[in-house]
């Protein structure tokens, strides 16, 4: 492993997105668009809107950067370029901490700018800090972004890899406690969501929201979500074989 | 010196329950320019591939440099150019060679002189899906030739560019060849055999015949690779 290859990696995946300046246009507007709906459907029921609000912020960059994360990661593997790169000096390590790298400084701004709309112009309230929240956000983009890597090796398209987005991570968003208490739901889905990572960042940012201190539950669930990352890494590294058929 | 810089031992290869490569044996000579021969779908993108270390093996052995293929001492000194052009279509040529460049730790300047090699100097800050096959071929062959490499392998680089690129980049491949670098270049056009030092003609996953262009010629009696080519088929098949 080497920190200037990882960089390097990170310079090119940037200078890719900053070449498609729609893409980056919509991972930054879509959710402020998203949030300020849901104060608008809201607007009469402030206080669902504080529920919500914080845990949302939270989410979106988790759902954005595995979507983006797994299209480039299939274009590497389908144009060969990813076959290249493993005859390079490049370690396996290199080329995901690169990517780690550039999609999290993209959700830090992406967590900022949706931050700012929300919590000054929206009234959107935390009694945390919001720093927290942002870096809960970059957390789930960081394990947004080694899901999307995983699920690239499974798909042979792009519409296969874009499919897995609802397959993966829309029961994971009915399941996380936002729609619904996991305390109500029945025994069943309450343990499937025991076992989602998007439940703990869910868990998390409403604690958060709500003031609790880092210590206790939040920490709990800050170590789930930095576990499921690298296990979902690990996963994917494995994916990533020099020799193929 | 006088070793080998490629030797391929008993190599055999599967494919979709296809044998591709039938124990096969072989060794290029350093600082010489290698044509692999034969007609598409033979093998030579597998052979090659193996020589890169990207290519599961069932059997057999493959050494660059003294090294097992693939291994990573290797990594800097082996340049690879896939067939279809591997390179980044959303950003600049620049941009490409500049990532190669850091990931092959080779000094800066050599980009630019890398991408003047292949004749895309006034392009370099085009981007790559703005560019035609060819020129694109020629990227993804400048990525390549940045780091330098003692070895070097390219699978078809010649491929629909047009005759005086073809002719400049041949001169490029012997400048190398002359600075000590070992080439193995693919073709399924029997004319590019006369660019190089030796052939290695293949059909069917097996080495029908490894000579210089002379040799070839006089011990089939034909008038050129094609005809020498389809003699040795023949010779095979009576045996």
């Amino acid at each position: 492993m080497d920190p200037r290859l990882t960089y390097a990696t990170a310079l090119r995946v940037t200078g890719q997105l900053r070449n498609d300046p729609r893409t980056i246009a919509l991972l930054l507007v879509v959710p402020v668009f998203l949030v300020a709906i849901v104060k608008w459907v809201y607007l009469d029921q402030d206080r669902i809107f504080q529920r919500v609000g914080v845990p949302l912020l939270g989410i979106f960059p988790l759902t954005s950067m595995f979507l983006v994360t797994s299209i480039t990661m299939l274009r590497e593997r389908t144009t060969g370029t990813l076959e290249r790169l493993l005859t390079t000096p490049l370690a396996k390590m290199d080329l995901l901490l690169g990517y780690a790298l550039a999609f999290g400084s993209i959700a830090v701004v992406q967590a900022g700018i949706v931050s700012l709309v929300a919590f000054g112009l929206l009234g959107l309230e935390t009694e945390g800090p919001a720093i927290a929240v942002i870096g809960l956000a970059v957390l789930n983009a960081v394990l947004g972004m080694a899901m999307g890597l995983l699920v690239s090796a499974f798909a042979r398209s792009e519409f296969q890899a874009v499919q897995f987005m609802p397959a993966l991570l829309l029961p994971q968003f009915l399941l996380c406690g936002l729609l619904a208490p996991r305390e109500s739901m029945a025994g069943p889905l309450e343990a499937l969501s025991n076992v989602l990572p998007m439940t703990y960042a869910y868990d998390a940012l409403s604690r958060v929201a709500r003031g609790e201190d880092f210590a206790g539950r939040v920490a709990v669930d800050t170590g789930v979500l930095l576990g499921a990352s690298l296990v979902a890494l690990a996963l994917g590294a494995a994916t990533l074989r020099r020799r193929t058929p | 010196m006088n070793e080998a810089a490629i030797v391929v031992e008993g190599l055999r290869v599967f494919r979709g329950g296809n044998e591709v490569l039938r124990d096969l044996t072989l060794a290029i000579p350093r600082g010489r320019i290698t044509g692999l021969l034969g007609p598409s779908g033979c093998g030579k993108t597998t052979l090659m591939r193996a020589i890169v270390g990207v290519q599961v093996v069932s059997d057999g052995r493959v050494t660059v440099l003294g090294h097992p293929a693939g291994g990573k001492e290797l990594r800097s000194r082996v340049g690879y150019v896939t067939q279809a052009p591997s390179v980044y279509d959303d950003i600049s040529i620049e941009a490409n060679l500049r990532y190669f460049q850091r990931l092959y730790g080779a000094p800066p300047a050599r980009v630019a002189d890398a991408i003047a090699t292949v004749g895309l100097g006034e392009h370099s800050d085009r981007l790559v899906r703005n560019l035609s096959g060819g020129q694109r071929a020629r990227v993804s062959l400048a990525t390549a030739l940045l780091a330098n490499p003692e070895v070097l392998v390219l699978d078809e680089p010649t491929v629909g560019l047009d005759p005086v690129l073809r002719a400049e980049l041949w001169g490029t491949f012997r400048q190398l060849a002359d600075a000590g670098a070992t080439l193995l270049v693919s073709s399924h056009v029997m004319d590019e055999a006369e660019r190089c030092d030796e052939l290695v003609l293949m059909r069917d996953g097996v080495v029908l015949s490894h000579s210089t262009l002379p040799e070839l010629l006089a011990t089939t009696g034909a008038a050129d690779v094609e005809k020498a080519f389809l003699q040795l088929v023949r010779r095979n098949e009576d045996a």
